[in-house]
Parts: structure tokens; C-alpha cells; sequence
């Protein structure tokens, strides 16, 4: 009996949580007491389960009785002992601050603008892409051969020599006769480094840096030429609203049916606002494996200025302009 | 009264004078009244009393006299008469202005002063035109920007992306027909069917599970509890054990049965038959083989 009351007053005590002069009554009555303990342990162990409810400054040590502190001193060392979740690494895409013109895909302005702006008629299937493609005035051998072989990547793409003429009086004479796009390669101690893409019937402006440009005989392991097939367009990481029409104006350089006979895709992909133009012939080995093998010219592009209309760098009106000071004092903020 | 060719014989051959600016060849002035530039006896304004230039001030031109009377007041020696825009008109004024003069300065400011209209109607054509505007390069700025591109060519990985990319154009099919790999897609849909099947047999389970009875089996108590009692329920149990045994061979049989039936298909069934500690009585009907692999 005496037993009996023992067991009792220890289960009372032990259901309000901490115990306190367990130990010498727990070896006397080892059967029954381990039942009422397991069993108790068990629930605890539930309560645990559901809720970490444990104080801050709780360790296991400070459990007296020997066999719960025994028990939860296990499970401790089990959880220990397991890997420790593998911590994701930060790169600056991760902490990249957060974009609030990122677009949402089910944004209904965003889609309504796009329904509604200059690209629209290209995407309703109303117009095909014509696009001139010259240089500024003198143009030496690499920027020449650059322009041609664009003009070989890009279909429909015919390249004229400058001679001096002003781009404001070009530009009319390009519209009558039929060219959507108009790309000017500025040149600059003999490399190209800059790019005008202007959208022809009143369409957009857009400037850019343009940088390490490699020709097709500079590449190693190059194809073939590419042919006249109508190449596929990647477009890659354009989130934000200014990265979503520029993309789009990537996109309407290019025809809209592309011919997959001809396995040719070329590549925009934005990463940290600069733009990586790549062209590649890839292949389906199976259905898990696609090998590239890259042929065209190769060169990457920043985003200096987005104006909307022709060009006119005088009066023309900005939508977009990198400032230097404002933009470029965040390593983590991007605006593609 | 000014002594021309005492003031030549100091600053003009081989002496020093300020304004002058000596190379291999030839000798320049660098004074700004001087007509022609160069270091002559007849081009040096400081030892000529008699001088005139035709000088440019935005984009007009002046006739400049040198009034030696006024040679103590340097400041006003001399006297500017503002020319025609008109070429024609301008060289009459010269003449106008300059009448009486040596025939050397009159001939060389008409000659200045064509000079300067053709540089102007240069400079007016030129400004019409496109004009190539310089912009300056930070080197630091530039610097930078190579860098960080370098280092986000390394974070595209582009090879990576374009072969994602181009294989999840393939697994959506924009590619169509041309591309003979259906067996990798036609695996992901027949997954996809038998996932459906399993989720509705496990739904009509679930209905059923609720509605049938269940019954505890007398199998589980041992016999050792049963010898307490005795009498006539030892018979019964002996009858009712032996036939519970019996059911439990059959339902044995049928769980096999079904567990093979259902091999391909519903690997689910299994723990969930295991999970339940009753067991259902059966009867033997030809009939049930459809209704067993549904109560089951």
C-alpha cells in the first residue's frame, strides 16, 4: 500500500512537470512506475512534440528525474547526430533587394500595357521584323564584320553603310520603306561599344554599352555558319517593368515562327543588368540531354537609356537613364 | 615720337622679345595685334607707328587702327571699327579706313579678313552637321563594370540555362512531333493515371471503411483466459475458434490473392490492411470475388 500511495503522490507530482524526490522511491518501484512513466514520458513527449513550450534558458540537465532526463538527453543527441540542414548559400541574386516594379505573371496592367504598347502590333502578328543595321560614320574592319555577321544571325536584317548621314533624317526614309527596327553600332577606337536599337513607327529607343564582343573566328569549338532558318529567342530574367519591354523588344527583332528544322536559338539572358546575347545550334541526344554548340557572334549589352520614341537625344523623352551616383551605389539592386 | 627702328634694333633679330617664339625655321609672334604671325620688321605691331589688324570677336569682324599719338596710353591705342557681315562691303570698308596706308598692310588685313569668313561659313556648316560628341570615361567606373560582368557571366551559367531551358520547351511539346522521345512523357502520364486510380480506391475505401460493421474476432483471447470459463461455452468456443480459423485461413488466401491482384497498382492497400487490428467474417459466395477486392 505504501507503494501504491508512493506511485500516486509521484504521478501527481509528475504530471505538474518538474519532480523533485523521485529517485530512491523510483528504484523501490521500478515495474509499475516505468509503466506510468512511459507512459507519461509518452506524453510529454507528445506535449514536447507539439510545441517546443520549453523556457529559454531550459537544458536537459535540469530535469530531475534520471529517466526523462535520460530520454530527451537521447533524442537530443539523435537530432545532433543527423546532418544539420545544409544552409543555403547568399549569392546576390538572393539578396537582391526586393524590385517593386517586378512584375507579377497575372498582373492585369501589366498585361493590358502590353496589349497596348508599341510591341503590340508585332505580337498580334500584324507586322514583321525588317531591321536595318549600320554604324556610326568610318567604321573599321571589326566593327564591319561585326555587323555582318549580325545580320546573318538576325533574318530579315540588311546592313548600310553610313556616309555621314544624320539619323533623324534616316530614320523617315526607313519607316516609308517598310523596316521595323533600326540598330546603329557605335563605334570607338576601332571596337564597336555602343548600340542603338530603335523601334521604327514611333516605337522605342534604346541605348546600350556594349561590351566584349567576340566574332565568329575568335570562337573556340564554333559550327557551321548558321543558315537562313529562323533561329528560336531566349529570353531570360527580365523581372522587373523595364526588364519586361526590353525583353520584348529583344522579342520583336526576331520573326515569330521560328523553324525548329534549323535547331538554332539565340539567347538574351539577363543577369545582374548586363545582358548576354549568345547564339548556339543545340541537338536532342535523348530526352534528358541537349548538347549546344555555339556559332555566332557572342557580345554582351548594359542598358544605358530606354527613351520612347524615335531617337532624338536632344528633346526626346526618357522613360529610363542609368545615373551613376543614384544606380550604382547598391551592389545588391538591379533594375533589369 | 616713337623711334620704329631703335625699338626693332631691340627686340627684333636675334633679340629677345616676349612675343617671340623661335623654331628651326622660322620665327613667330605671339602678340595678338600681329597681322600676319610671323616676326617681321613690317609684322611687328610694337615697332610699327603705323598698324592695322582685322581681328574675329564672336563671329563679327573688326578692323583695329594703331593711333600712335595715344602710344602713352596703351590701353586706348587702338581703335576698332566694326566691319560689314558682308565680305564685299567689309573690304571697301578696309579700303575705306585704310586709305593712304602702305599698300602691305592694306593687302595683308583683306587678306586676313578673307581667311576669317571662310573659317566662320566652316564653322556654321560644321555645327548644321552631326557633331561627335566626346564623352569621358572613368577609368575607375570601367574598371568596375568589367569586373562585375565577369563575375555575372560566372553566375548565368549560361550553358546550364539555355540546356534547361531547351529541354523544358521539349517537355512541354512547342516542339511537336519532330523530335521521337515520347517515352519519357508517356511514363510521366501513365504515372499520372495510376496516382488518380490509387487516390480514388482509396477514397471509396475510406467511404466504406465507415459504413461496414466491424467485428471483434474471439481469435485474439487466448486460451488461457478462456479456462475460467467452463460448461457448455467451451464447446461453443471450440466451434466458434475452429471457425474462425477457418475464416482466417480463407481471408489469408484472399489477402494474398488480392495482394497479388493489386501488385502493379496500389502498393497502398498493404500497410493499410496491416494497420487494422479487426478482422472481417466473410462468407464463402462465388460471387464475391468483386466485392472482396473492394471491402478489402
Amino acid at each position: 500500500m505504501d507503494s501504491n500511495e508512493a506511485t500516486t503522490s509521484e504521478s501527481v507530482s509528475k504530471k505538474k512537470g518538474k519532480t523533485k524526490k523521485v529517485k530512491r522511491k523510483v528504484k523501490h518501484d521500478e515495474a509499475p512506475v516505468q509503466e506510468m512513466e512511459q507512459a507519461e514520458g509518452e506524453e510529454t513527449e507528445k506535449k514536447s512534440e507539439s510545441g517546443p513550450c520549453f523556457p529559454p534558458t531550459f537544458s536537459v540537465s535540469e530535469i530531475k528525474n534520471k529517466q526523462r532526463r535520460h530520454s530527451m538527453f537521447l533524442k537530443l543527441k539523435e537530432e545532433k547526430r543527423k546532418a544539420p540542414p545544409k544552409e543555403v548559400p547568399k549569392t546576390i541574386e538572393n539578396q537582391r533587394i526586393y524590385d517593386e516594379t517586378t512584375v507579377n505573371p497575372e498582373d492585369e496592367e501589366v498585361a493590358f500595357d502590353e496589349g497596348t504598347d508599341e510591341f503590340s502590333a508585332y505580337f498580334n502578328r500584324l507586322t514583321n521584323p525588317k531591321v536595318l543595321i549600320t554604324t556610326s560614320d568610318r567604321p573599321r574592319g571589326r566593327t564591319v564584320r561585326f555587323c555582318e555577321q549580325l545580320a546573318t544571325v538576325i533574318p530579315h536584317a540588311h546592313v548600310y553603310y553610313r556616309r555621314g548621314l544624320a539619323l533623324k533624317r534616316v530614320i523617315p526614309q526607313c519607316v516609308s520603306r517598310g523596316f521595323t527596327y533600326l540598330m546603329v553600332i557605335n563605334e570607338d577606337r576601332k571596337v564597336p561599344n555602343g548600340l542603338v536599337l530603335c523601334h521604327l513607327p514611333d516605337g522605342p529607343t534604346a541605348h546600350f554599352k556594349v561590351s566584349n564582343v567576340r566574332l565568329r573566328k575568335e570562337m573556340k569549338r564554333r559550327g557551321k555558319d548558321p543558315t537562313e532558318h529562323v533561329p528560336e529567342v531566349i529570353l531570360n530574367n527580365f523581372t522587373t517593368r523595364l526588364g519586361h519591354s526590353i525583353g520584348r523588344m529583344f522579342a520583336a527583332l526576331f520573326p515569330h515562327d521560328p523553324q525548329f528544322v534549323g535547331r538554332q536559338v539565340a539567347t538574351f539572358h539577363n543577369q545582374r543588368d548586363f545582358i548576354f546575347f549568345r547564339f548556339h545550334r543545340y541537338i536532342f541526344k535523348n530526352e534528358k540531354k541537349v548538347g549546344i554548340q555555339e556559332l555566332g557572334p557572342r557580345f554582351t549589352l548594359k542598358l544605358r537609356s530606354l527613351q520612347k520614341g524615335t531617337f532624338d537625344s536632344k528633346f526626346g523623352e526618357y522613360e529610363w537613364v542609368h545615373k551613376r551616383h543614384e544606380m550604382d551605389s547598391s551592389r545588391r539592386k538591379f533594375h533589369l | 615720337m616713337q623711334h620704329d627702328d631703335v625699338i626693332w634694333d631691340l627686340i627684333g633679330n636675334k633679340s629677345f622679345c616676349s612675343y617671340k617664339v623661335k623654331t628651326k625655321t622660322q620665327q613667330f609672334c605671339r602678340n595678338e595685334y600681329n597681322i600676319t604671325g610671323l616676326c617681321n620688321r613690317s609684322s611687328c605691331p610694337l615697332a610699327n607707328s603705323q598698324y592695322a589688324t582685322v581681328r574675329e570677336e564672336k563671329g563679327l569682324c573688326y578692323l583695329y587702327m594703331k593711333v600712335i599719338e595715344r602710344a602713352a596710353f596703351p590701353a586706348r591705342m587702338w581703335e576698332k571699327v566694326k566691319l560689314d557681315r558682308n565680305y564685299a562691303k567689309a573690304l571697301e570698308q578696309i579700303d575705306e579706313n585704310l586709305i593712304y596706308w602702305p599698300r602691305f598692310i592694306r593687302h595683308k588685313c583683306k587678306q586676313r579678313l578673307t581667311k576669317i569668313t571662310q573659317y566662320l561659313i566652316r564653322i556654321r556648316k560644321l555645327t548644321l552637321k552631326r557633331q561627335r560628341k566626346l564623352v569621358p570615361l572613368s577609368r575607375k567606373v570601367e574598371r568596375r563594370e568589367k569586373r562585375r560582368e565577369e563575375k555575372a557571366l560566372i553566375a548565368a551559367q549560361l550553358e546550364n540555362a539555355i540546356e534547361k531551358e531547351l529541354l523544358d520547351r521539349l517537355k512541354q511539346g512547342t516542339y511537336g512531333d519532330i523530335y521521337n522521345f515520347p517515352i519519357h512523357a508517356f511514363d510521366k502520364a501513365m504515372e499520372k493515371q495510376e496516382e488518380d486510380t490509387e487516390s480514388e480506391e482509396e477514397e471509396e475505401e475510406d467511404e466504406e471503411e465507415s459504413g461496414t460493421r466491424e467485428f471483434v474476432a474471439e481469435d485474439e483471447f487466448e486460451e488461457s483466459d478462456l479456462s475460467d470459463f467452463e460448461g457448455s461455452s467451451d464447446e461453443e468456443e471450440d466451434d466458434e475458434e475452429v471457425s474462425s480459423e477457418e475464416e482466417e485461413t480463407e481471408e489469408e488466401l484472399e489477402e494474398e490473392k488480392t495482394k497479388a491482384k493489386s501488385k502493379g497498382k496500389a502498393p497502398l492497400k498493404g500497410p493499410i490492411r496491416k494497420k487494422r487490428a479487426y478482422v472481417e467474417i466473410e462468407y464463402e459466395q462465388e460471387t464475391e470475388p468483386a466485392q472482396k477486392s473492394k471491402a478489402t
